[in-house]
């Protein structure tokens, strides 16, 4: 991560959430411009990409909350040398975590049977749709996270500071800063 | 044999999703299926807890449309209070919704679309996003971010923050509009119009590069579902729903949108979190219709401002009076965000916006509410039974982009059959597919109440499921 000869190599990537932080991302508005003199955007959902590539820093949107959630965040730790919990449901699970309080079958119920005219089956261990964990968890609790920035979202300017203090080389500080 | 294509993930559109596709032996695309593999729970997790929270609850299922879920749940909340919210709370809440309507179509067209139409379909992958557009275009690039700016910058104003603004509750709004926020938004005005109308007539100008786009991605004949006025004009906070087919006939007029389940089903199959909801006198999948940008065009009799009347003119003298290409949703999201514009600007200018009244206060008086508003992708329902206590015992949440479900299927099928012509995938006709599904302009995160990455998977397969070839970005 030399400022002066290479650009940092910088990932976004969106688990269980609402894309409210990377919205929070986008919001830096014309800083993006120059925040890319600085950095490459290698993969993100803003980009098209095909295989995780090797990063320096990567910030982690959303709690870990099925299969393939676990199976992704493991291959992009592995792949990553500053993994940071990017708001409040990748810190503590927050929104995407309220089902915990219910069964996967219950919820499921609700939303397929229910509130449902015609049932022609329930989305559940199809090939194609990934299975639910019984529990959402934090993305700490699978894989080890270097910074957690808190916040539904953290605001841009808290994007901000956290991103040029790791391209200073400087400590950030994140302090101060409220969940919600 | 047939065999099937997985496409995963797919990429630069707001929601995590897969595509199957399945390949006869003769090697041509026989059917297709649209996966959306995310869940969160929502109408689970709201029983129980008193419906005032449900506007801050609910913003959090979509971070693109949070105002969408705030509004709709305050206006379900104003049914509970059975109370009529003072106008200049009402001001203040179309102001909010034509802010977000312009944020989000800003960033579905510059930051995730813009790339294929500007850079092109068959550019190197790498460049195909807002920096690689930066880069080519920086000027336009610039544009494109400030007029999200703009957009996002009013929420701000209104609500106190940009993302997940606590704006509205059941009653009305928060504060007071002032002189000031009024001052602020006016110094934006002439930039957005200048910036909105460079994208419409660069779009336009490179629109007959397209024409197999046009033809093939997601050209088919549905209904139209979307709010107007009561006179026709093109409306997003409060209206009726107008239904209209492929050739323009009006099906069904001035529905009321407290009656959505009279009129509209919601299926459930086993491959894909997002429900299939269709027009229940057709039934299921007969019933299947289209909402968004492209429809409010096609239902609205004219838009109802003077310079997005002009647009909606020339677009149907071009592509005739109901435009059934999807990828005409592009184009439509322009004059929508002009339609904005020009409504932002009317709005602000509107002396009952500064009244001080903007909360009606009342116990709650019924036990069922039901709010209904135009969020950036379609309609949007959301449905709510409270006890006595105010504590809701159910709720449903009818998403926008659940309603294009059905035609985002046959869009990924009909734009597969034109691109995809072997068993393998080749990155063109691979991002072609993903084109299909960005024309309409997903937001999985609301749509199955979930969330999700952008990214998707391709997968192509046999049709006893065996795998054969797959493509991801994720």
């Amino acid at each position: 991560m030399d400022p002066v000869t290479t650009k940092t190599r910088l990932a976004t990537v969106w688990l269980g959430g609402c894309s409210g932080c990377h919205m929070s991302f986008l919001d830096l508005d014309e800083r993006l411009l120059e925040l890319a003199q600085r950095v490459d955007l290698l993969a993100s959902p803003i980009t098209d990409y095909k295989d995780f590539p090797e990063v320096d820093v990567t910030l982690v949107e959303g709690a870990v909350a099925n299969e393939e959630h676990l199976e992704h965040i493991r291959h992009v730790r592995a792949r990553t040398k500053i993994l940071i919990s990017f708001g409040d449901c990748a810190v503590t699970g927050n929104v995407t975590a309220m089902r915990n309080a219910y069964g996967i079958e219950d919820c499921l119920n609700i939303a397929y049977r229910e509130n449902a005219t015609v049932i022609v089956g329930i989305p559940e261990d199809n090939i194609a749709v990934p299975r639910l964990l019984d529990r959402v968890r934090p993305v700490h609790e699978v894989v080890p996270v270097d910074f957690y920035l808190q916040g539904c979202p953290p605001d841009a300017d808290a994007i901000y500071d956290l991103l040029t203090a790791l391209l200073d080389g400087r400590a950030p500080v994140t302090d101060g800063r409220r969940f919600g | 044999m047939a065999e099937r294509i997985l496409i995963s993930p797919v990429t630069r559109i707001e929601g995590h999703a897969k595509i199957s596709l399945y390949v006869d032996d003769a090697g041509e695309v026989s059917g297709a299926q649209f996966h959306v593999v995310e869940f969160r729970g929502f109408e689970r997790f709201a029983v129980g807890r008193p419906f005032h929270e449900m506007p801050g609850l609910m913003a959090r299922t979509c971070g693109i449309c949070p105002v969408s879920h705030v509004l709709a749940a305050s206006k379900a909340g104003d049914a509970l209070l059975g109370v009529e919210v003072p106008v200049a709370a009402q001001i203040q809440r179309k102001l909010m919704n034509y802010a977000q309507h312009l944020q989000s179509h800003a960033l579905s067209f510059f930051h995730l679309s813009s790339p294929d139409f500007l850079l092109g379909f068959d550019s190197d992958p790498k460049d195909r996003n807002i920096i690689g557009l930066a880069q080519r275009e920086p000027e336009l690039a610039r544009r494109g971010i400030r007029l999200r700016q703009f957009g996002q910058r009013i929420i701000e104003i209104l609500g106190g923050r940009r993302i997940h603004p606590p704006f509205s509750m059941p009653g009305g709004m928060l504060r007071p509009f002032e002189n000031a926020d009024k001052e602020e938004i006016e110094k934006w005005l002439p930039e957005a119009y200048e910036s909105v109308k460079i994208a419409l007539e660069r779009f336009k100008s490179i629109l007959d590069g397209f024409q197999e786009e046009v033809d093939y991605i997601g050209n088919f004949p549905t209904l139209f579902l979307g709010m107007v006025s009561r006179n026709g004009d093109l409306e997003i906070y409060d209206g009726v729903i107008r239904i209209v087919d492929a050739e323009g006939n009006v099906v069904a007029d001035n529905l009321d949108p407290q009656r959505y389940h009279t009129y509209i089903g919601e299926a459930s199959e086993e491959w894909s979190y997002m429900k299939f909801p269709y027009y229940k006198p057709l039934g299921y999948p007969g019933g299947m219709y289209r909402v968004g940008p492209l429809a409010r065009l096609n239902v609205c009799s004219q838009t109802g401002t003077s310079q997005a009347d002009r647009e909606l003119r020339e677009f149907r003298q071009r592509v005739g009076p109901t435009a059934c290409a999807s990828f005409h949703y592009h184009w439509a999201r322009l004059i929508e965000m002009l339609h904005a514009v020009e409504r932002i600007e009317e709005l602000i200018n509107d002396p009952n916006i500064l009244k001080k009244q903007v909360r009606a206060r009342a116990g709650q008086n019924r036990n069922e509410g039901i709010g209904a508003s135009e969020a950036p992708r379609g309609t949007l329902f959301h449905h709510y039974e409270v006890d006595d206590n105010g504590l809701v015992t159910k709720c449903n949440l009818l998403i926008a982009t659940g309603q294009n479900n059905l035609a985002m299927n046959k869009a990924v099928e009909q734009t597969a059959r034109r691109f995809v012509q072997s068993n393998k995938l080749v990155e063109g006709a691979l991002n072609r597919v993903e084109a299909a599904i960005r024309c309409f302009d997903p937001c999985l995160s609301c749509a199955t109440h979930a969330a999700g990455q952008m990214p998707m998977v391709i997968e192509l397969r046999n049709r006893h499921g065996g795998l054969l070839d797959r493509a991801s970005r994720g």
